[in-house]
């Protein structure tokens, strides 16, 4: 037997060897593809002349994006224009993040209503936003905000120094510096310093059962450090005032009407799932844990809020983190209504240069890790919420 | 008579009114107005209905301009909606710029697609004979819009465009991104390492960036990935990309129904002989694809609706064709909204009517399990 077992034939009937060889067979040919489109590739480039590599991200763009956060002209480089692209989508896709998460509950607990016209709203709400594809929707309400508002000569001054148009509403602003900078990174201290705060009282109060009013200590861990940064820094108060020329509006804060649809199509469209999803959860959430937090003494809202609340997180989280997800990648529809997104920024780069391939990229690569982190936010969230099981 | 005894033990008591039963038009009215902040809603939400239901009426109906052309609806500046816009363009937004002469072909290829697509849907036709069927179908429809054999002159497929587009560019994508799909979800939930890290990576890179960039990717880099001589159609490219996305998606889901079979079953495969593919194609993945019918149909209509990003990389899809006649010299600027509510209402019925079957389905299917359980 051990002579016709060790025999080439027979080897082939071994399952460990089969194993072996499928997963060797697989690699090569993924390699094998591999090599070979990335020898068409090179070669296709090389017969176009067109250039590869990086080197053009520090090369001067020669393009002016309408709306960016860092200091941005059309004389910088690329690599600073794909910065300004993707800040803008973090900008509007955390902005829509929020938005739809406070519509999504709302109206999540209208369709839970007893009242039934308030769910059947509830539910025609959720029915007209999720059987119209975003991209009609983005449209539509850019369409719209065209239409519905004046054109920028006619700009409607709904307060002092406050205008609203078809090209978006313009408002005073703080002539941003460096000083303020410094003053925003403490107020973002003070807030993670206040919830560290809040959440050592309440250790505290679980360990020693005294009650002691946590307040005072969190509104002070909140406030000190801005006041703190703001006396150290001493930004300038300096107001960049809007001025109304003959045809454009200068200065000031501008918010474009495209990244307004851009921020109510995402925003809105989302919702209709989480609104769902917080449905899903808060019915996951067993009757008897309202009645047996009923009969503990616990009001409506008691029990909302410490029984089913804590208990239907557990449902949502998972699906919630994928919504927030694809709004996130929805934001690249930015592009069809002009909003100067990462793709948008990356596809003006790309017509410029010819460099597709890296543009392309770089796009998909800042995509991946941005999900990959958000998901692992979500799952570090979701593990903290999750049922310890004993 | 039990009265009696009850009143002679209350007899000292003072007499206490029964409780008042709930007339029955309060019982009726009590989720309207049963407590203060339900009445405020209650009347909010009408209010709220009322406004709807009459602007809705006054603009399509009492205000709307019936008759005239670009002009009359200039005029009336948006009050009402422009159904004259509707009625000039309409051929024009379903089949884009197909030949005018030729729209009988795209309109009986939709219709047979239709068609194959009701018949797939009732459970009683779920066969293998349900493939050819749709190869059938698929290629008689291919024929129709391309032409080129029995006479049917050549229609190249830049002028394809409009809902024949999206519907093919979603079907055909499901269809084949199904394939697709379930190969994935097997090579991930196989025990070999190397083609299960293959298959995560590919899911996850695919899950992992938006469709606009894969649609990208496909219409910039498809081209220089083929051997000199081939060109790759521009329908093509999006619908590789389309099946890309499709194929990653689906495998996810998939991937539940496969967890959701129990051990016994590949075990109890096993047992008798089966290898395998013959295991996965006879005992798992019949079961595991019932279960997911639902999130499949689901994800139907999730693709429908992306289909419309095609117009990005400058496909002339349903949306696209919508906007072009909405952009048309004669009517801009005049019918934007009409336009756009044409084009909600085509998608939203249709997915309305996958979702409800979606549910239906998901409905059978549990009924199905508890019988399987109690019985």
């Amino acid at each position: 037997m051990a002579n016709s077992a060790s025999s080439p034939v027979r080897l082939l009937y071994d399952v460990r060897v089969r194993a072996v060889l499928y997963q060797v067979v697989a690699v090569a040919l993924v390699l094998g593809i591999g090599l070979y489109l990335f020898g068409t590739v090179s070669r296709k480039l090389a017969e176009q002349n067109i250039a590869t590599g990086f080197d053009y991200l520090s090369r001067p763009a020669g393009f002016v994006i309408s709306q960016s956060f860092i200091s941005y002209d059309s004389g910088n480089t690329y690599g600073r224009a794909i910065l300004v692209g993707l800040l803008n989508t973090i900008w509007v896709s955390v902005f829509a993040v929020i938005l739809s998460t406070v519509l999504g509950l709302v109206v999540g607990i209208a369709r839970l209503s007893r009242n039934p016209l308030l769910s059947t709203l509830a539910l025609l709400y959720v029915e007209a936003l999720r059987n119209v594809p975003l991209l009609l929707y983005l449209f539509l309400w850019y369409a719209l905000i065209v239409a519905v508002f004046p054109p920028v000569r006619e700009a409607w001054q709904i307060l002092p120094d406050v205008f609203l148009s078809n090209g978006g509403l313009i408002m005073p602003s703080i002539r941003w510096s460096a000083a303020h900078t410094g003053v925003l990174a403490s107020a973002t201290i003070g807030i993670v310093l206040a919830f560290v705060v809040a959440a050592f009282m309440r250790r505290h109060r679980v360990a020693s059962g005294h009650a002691r009013a946590a307040w005072p200590f969190v509104l002070a861990a909140l406030f000190v450090p801005p006041l703190i940064g703001f006396l150290l820094f001493q930004p300038d108060l300096v107001v960049n005032w809007p001025e109304k020329g003959r045809f454009r509006i200068t200065g000031g804060l501008q918010v474009t009407p495209e990244f307004t649809a851009l921020l109510v199509g995402l925003g809105l469209s989302a919702s209709a799932g989480i609104a769902e999803i917080v449905r899903a959860g808060i019915l996951s959430v067993g009757r008897g844990q309202w009645e047996a937090a009923r009969s503990v003494g616990l009001h409506d809202r008691q029990t909302m809020r410490l029984v089913v609340l804590p208990q239907a997180l557990r449902v949502i989280i998972p699906p919630l983190t994928s919504s927030y997800l694809s709004t996130f990648k929805n934001s690249s529809l930015a592009i069809a209504i002009g909003y100067p997104d990462l793709v948008m920024v990356s596809n003006t780069t790309m017509n410029q240069t010819g460099q597709a391939i890296e543009g392309i990229a770089i796009f998909m690569l800042v995509y991946l890790g941005m999900s990959i982190a958000i998901s692992m936010l979500m799952n570090w969230y979701n593990a903290r919420v999750a049922l310890v099981e004993r | 008579m039990a009265n009696l005894t009850d009143t002679a033990i209350l007899g000292t008591a003072p007499r206490e009114r029964p409780p008042q039963g709930e007339s029955n038009g309060f019982k009726l009215l009590k989720p309207y107005i049963g407590t203060p902040f339900n009445a405020v809603m209650t009347f909010a939400c009408l209010w709220l209905i009322y406004r709807m239901v009459a602007g809705a009426w006054g603009w399509l109906v009492t205000r709307a301009i019936v008759e005239g052309g670009p002009q009359t609806c200039k005029a009336a500046a948006g009050a009402g909606a422009c159904w004259p816009f509707l009625a000039a363009k309409l051929r024009f937004m379903v089949f884009g710029f197909y030949p005018y002469d030729e729209h009988w072909r795209p309109a009986l290829a939709v219709l047979l697609f239709l068609g194959a697509m009701i018949v797939s849907m009732i459970p009683r036709f779920w066969s293998q004979r349900l493939l050819w069927l749709w190869l059938t179908v698929v290629v008689a429809c291919g024929v129709l819009m391309y032409g080129g054999l029995f006479g049917l002159s050549v229609v190249n497929t830049t002028s394809w465009g409009g809902l024949p587009l999206s519907f093919m560019l979603s079907s055909v994508g499901l269809a084949f991104g199904f394939v697709l799909g379930v190969l994935l979800a097997l090579a991930r939930s196989s025990k070999l390492p190397a083609i299960q890290v293959i298959a995560v990576v590919f899911i996850e890179m695919v899950r992992g960036v938006p469709l606009v960039s894969i649609l990208f990717m496909a219409s910039v880099m498809l081209p220089l990935f083929m051997p000199d001589g081939v060109t790759i159609d521009k329908l093509l490219r999006a619908q590789v990309a389309i099946i890309i996305f499709a194929g990653a998606y689906i495998a996810e889901t998939v991937r539940g129904g496969l967890q959701a079979v129990p051990k016994g079953q590949h075990e109890a495969a096993a047992a008798l002989g089966l290898g395998y593919w013959l295991s996965m194609r006879k005992i798992v993945l019949p079961q595991a694809l019932k279960i997911v019918i639902p999130p499949l149909v689901n994800i139907f209509i999730g693709f429908f609706q992306d289909t419309t990003l095609v117009t990005i990389i400058g496909l002339l899809d349903f949306l696209d064709t919508v906007r072009s006649a909405m952009r048309d010299p004669a009517w801009q600027g005049i019918a934007v909204l009409e336009g756009y509510v044409f084009a909600a209402l085509v998608y939203a019925v249709f997915s309305y009517g996958m979702g409800s079957y979606s549910r239906f389905i998901e409905r059978r299917l549990k009924t199905d399990h508890s019988h399987g359980r109690s019985g």
